[in-house]
This record gives structure tokens, sequence and C-alpha cells, in this order.
């Protein structure tokens, strides 16, 4: 009798516990179903109904969360279901979850490979720029068949050759402050895969404004840096930034190389953060911040400051609307362009003291007697360089000024006395080269010129063969 | 007071391209205390070599740098007056914006 008794409320106790997690998971589900209708309501549609994408929370008589998974589904994710802490809750969470992944570069690479096999209901990929060989070594998700087309394009159809079944959005512009709102507006994550401080800062305030958490993440070099912005009392970007560096300390990877790999790291751990925010599972990396030093092989994770009630975008008197949003000027905030493409041009010199990379061609072939400093450094020197350049790194030009005396001095032996040796300076892309110039004027080389334009120009113009990095 | 000052982000470009120093850091007393201020000024006299407007801005570092005190910001421990301990370790980290 006793035994039965007891059997009888081990079996309602399951029963109740059953009902308990059953109505748990009902309302996690009604409370993502009104977090939709209200972004429906604040932006005038969502993707998802407009176009008919699946959405298994239809189903909402069925009380059995994996009926809404399909057997290919079951099957794909079934390593992810096997996982306790993430299992069929968090892969449904991640069906119906949209993110947005600005930036289809080095970190954009692997995030969008594995937001895509993962089941992201919808990836949405904004990039403006095209593919390119010198890209390949590290944003791994294009091919060389894809070299000249766009990125979006190259990337969309990489995830679509993995996971058939999810949706792809392609945005193959850049983002500014007139579109940002309407694509952000979108999605329930945003990752920051961009390269330059502009779109930063424009990207965590538009998510600011939008309400939605932004995982960042940065590479440069053998260096990594990654955190959630503006999740879970979190700071955004402007309460850590409040102001933006000098254009000086914003160093990009055409310029100062980056180990491939490392964007790698930081995109796959990119990946890791929405996949966690999206599916509710673990703990999101707000308030802290991933450091990664690729040498030494060492990751830090330090506590960083918590939103700040001073801070223009997300405190406690900020003015940041959706008005005054797009009306922000971020390239004249930061001083530094949307683009890591673009470059200052440095205009230092009177056009008598440059001559064009075809003039320069010219004189090398009448045989004219002359000394061509090259003032890059000497890493970029050793990639590739032109015949019988003298390699003076601009940061060292001061100390070896004899080394000129003595090449011009050798250049003039042969000439009649009085005759000169023209002192001819080029760089990788001209500005240096311009500055070296003006610096020799001043130090007792008036007759300095340099070569407009440097060895891009050399290998646009005069010499197509010319290895150009 | 003997401290460990980390650079990192392409700060240590300014600090002969060495990103770990072990220092020891004279206090103005003996056995007195040292703050950040102190450290920053004592950095820029000893340790920093180039382009000074690359690490510091008025009193306090550029904008863009992360000053962290043994792994926490150091605003949230009293920044310019956070005092020291000995064999405390500060990471100064210039931002990145690459990828």
């Amino acid at each position: 009798m006793e035994g039965r008794e007891c059997d009888c409320r081990e079996g309602r106790r399951a029963g109740i516990l059953a009902e308990l997690k059953s109505l748990k998971q009902q309302k996690i589900e009604i409370e993502k179903r009104i977090n939709v209708i209200e972004t429906q309501l604040h932006d005038g549609g969502h993707f998802a109904e407009e176009e008919g994408v699946r959405d298994p929370h239809h189903s909402a008589s069925c009380n059995s969360a994996s009926a809404s998974l399909t057997p290919q589904d079951i099957y794909r994710y079934s390593r992810h279901l096997l996982l306790p802490s993430f299992g069929v809750q968090g892969q449904l969470n991640l069906l119906k979850s949209s993110i947005l992944v600005v930036g289809a570069g080095g970190l954009g690479s692997p995030a969008l490979l594995y937001l895509a096999a993962c089941g992201v209901g919808c990836i949405g990929i904004v990039d403006h720029d095209v593919v390119e060989l010198n890209n390949l070594h590290r944003q791994i998700i294009h091919n060389e068949a894809y070299i000249g087309q766009s990125k979006v394009k190259s990337a969309a159809e990489a995830c679509h050759g993995i996971n058939s079944t999810i949706r792809i959005v392609e945005y193959p512009e850049a983002l500014g402050s007139q579109n940002a709102l309407d694509i952000v507006s979108k999605y329930d994550v945003v990752i920051d895969a961009t390269d330059n401080v502009s779109t930063r800062y424009l990207i965590s305030d538009c998510c600011v404004v939008l309400g939605k958490p932004l995982v960042s993440g940065a590479a440069l070099g053998l260096e990594g840096q990654l955190t959630v912005y503006h999740h879970k009392g979190g700071p955004c970007y402007r309460c850590l930034f409040p102001s933006p560096p000098p254009q000086a300390a914003c160093q990009n990877c055409s310029d100062s190389g980056v180990l491939g790999v490392v964007p790698g790291v930081i995109g796959c751990l990119q990946a890791l953060e929405a996949i966690k925010i999206a599916s509710s599972v673990g703990e999101p990396l707000s308030g802290r911040m991933l450091l990664f030093d690729a040498l030494p092989a060492r990751i830090h994770i330090v506590k960083i400051r918590g939103r700040s009630l001073n801070c223009v975008a997300c405190g406690e008197n900020a003015t940041f609307t959706r008005d005054s949003f797009q009306s922000f000027d971020y390239e004249k905030f930061t001083q530094a362009p949307f683009s890591d493409k673009t470059r200052p041009k440095l205009s230092l010199l009177p056009e008598s003291a440059r001559i064009s990379s075809k003039e320069y061609n010219e004189c090398v072939e009448r045989g004219e007697p002359h000394v061509l400093v090259d003032v890059r450094p000497e890493h970029h020197f050793m990639i590739a360089s032109l015949p019988k350049s003298l390699n003076l790194p601009l940061s060292t030009l001061q100390s070896r000024l004899g080394e000129i005396e003595e090449a011009l001095k050798r250049e003039e032996s042969d000439l009649s006395p009085g005759s000169h040796a023209s002192l001819y300076v080029v760089c990788r892309r001209g500005n240096d080269s311009q500055r070296a110039v003006d610096y020799l004027h001043g130090v007792g080389f008036p007759l300095a010129q340099d070569i407009i334009g440097g060895l891009e120009s050399w290998a646009r113009d005069v010499y197509p063969n010319f290895p150009m990095y | 007071m003997r401290l460990t000052i980390e650079f990192g982000g392409g700060l240590e470009l300014l600090f002969q391209s060495v990103k770990i120093h072990q220092v020891d850091v004279p206090t103005k007393t003996k056995g007195g205390q040292l703050t950040m201020k102190d450290l920053l000024t004592w950095v820029s006299d000893n340790l920093l070599k180039e382009r000074p407007e690359m690490f510091i801005k008025g009193e306090t570092v550029r904008p863009g740098i992360l000053v962290l005190i043994n792994d926490c910001d150091w605003e949230l421990c009293g920044q310019l007056d956070a005092t020291l301990e000995e064999k405390d370790a500060i990471i100064f980290i210039s931002t990145l914006h690459g990828g």
C-alpha cells in the first residue's frame, strides 16, 4: 500500500514538474514572440513575416518543443541537441533568431561560417567591398573564384553552401547613418566585424538607439580584443571610449599587417558570444573584455566599467534619438573615414620638388646619375624594392644623412666638376617620401625630389609586374 | 615599489617594442603611497621613448587607451587617484579597430 502511495506521489510530482517545464518553455516562447511583435510595431514589418520564413514557434498547440524541429533539423543539429546546457530549446532559439554581421572580412568570415552552420534562422551580411587576392590569407569565407566580386555575395553563397535551410540577407553597401537604423532594426543581435573606428561608433550608437546587444571584436597585428556592448547593464562603446582616439593611433591591417589566424580566433569568439545571446545560454562577455595576444599565447579577461550614467549615448540623460543619430557626422567626430581604404593624400611639397614615376623611369633609362632613397621601414623594403635603391627608413633618416652624402659623391665621381647627381626619394604611397624631402630640403639637400604616388604609382604606371603588397 | 607594467594594442611601439616591464618605482617618502597619477608621471619620464602625445593627453592617458589595475578597469578603482600596492600589475592597452 505504502509503496503504491509513494509511486503515486512520485508520479504526481513528475507530472507537475513536466507541466512546469512545459509552461516555462511556453513562457520563453511567448516572451520572444512579444519581442518580435514589438519590433514589428516599431519598424513597420519583420522579414520573417513578410517573406514567409518558417517560424517553428507558430505550432503553439504542441507542448513538445522538439516537435518544432524537422527530422532533418534533428539530424543536422544533433550534436547541439545532445548538449544538456544547450539542447532542443537552445537550438530552437537559434533557429528563430536573426543576427547581423557588419563586415565580411577577417572577423566576419569565421563568424559567418559558424553562424550559418549552427542554424541561426536569419543572417544579414553588410559589406561594400569586393574580394581581393590579399584578403584570402585571413578572410577564409572567400575563395579565388570570387576575386573582384562582392564580398557579401561571396559570403552569402558560402553560407548557403553550408546550410541551405537558413535565410541570408545581402546588403552590398556600406553601413552609414542613413541606412543603419533600417537594417539593424530587423535583427536580434549585431556583430561588429568592421575595420575602422568611425563605423564602430556608428554601430554602437545605432544598437543603443534600437536596444540591440552588440558583439564587438577587433584584431590587428598579433592581438585581438572582444567584448559585448549594451547588454545586461554593460557599457556601450561610448561609455568605454567617450572621446575618439587621435587619427595616428588608428592603425589598420593594410598598413600594419595582421596574422591571418588572429582575426580568425576573435571572429570565432564573436560567433560564440552571438550564439550564446541568441540562444539564451551561458554568461555573455558583458562588462568584461577579452584580450588576446598571439605570440606569447596569452588570453586575459579583464573587468571593465558598467554602463556610464553620463554616457551621451546610453546614459541617464542621453540625448541620442533616431533623428540625432541620423544627423551625427561620424567621420568628422573621429577624424577618420568609414573605410580603411581611404587614405589621406598629403600635399606637402611644391611641384618643382616632385616627379612622376614615369619621369623617374625616363631618368633611369637615360642613365642619369642619381641616388634613390627608399624611406619605407626595413621590413617593407625586404618585400620588394627598386634596383639600386638605398633603404633609409624615415624614422632613422636624421641619423643617416652621411650615407646619402656618400652615395651622391660616388655618383658624382665620374661627372665633370660642378655637376650634381639627382636625389630622389620614394616610399610605398607617396606620403612619407614628401615628409622626407621636406626634411632633406632643410638639412642641406635642397634639390631632393619625391616620386609622386610612390611604388604604388610605379606598379600602376610603369612596371605592372612590380610586386605590390 | 615593484610593479609590472604592460603595454598592448600597439602602445608597446612607444616603449621600444617591449610589452612587459618589471619596474621599481620610487615613492615620495619611504614606504609612502603611489597613485596612478604618480605612476603616469614616472612612466612618461622614465619609460616613454617617443611620441608622448600618443600616450598622454593633459594629465591622463590619451583617448582610446584602457587602463587596467590587476585586470580591472581603473574607472572602477579611482582612476588617477587609485593607490597602488607592491606587485600590482598595470596594463595600458590601446583599443584596436582593425578586422
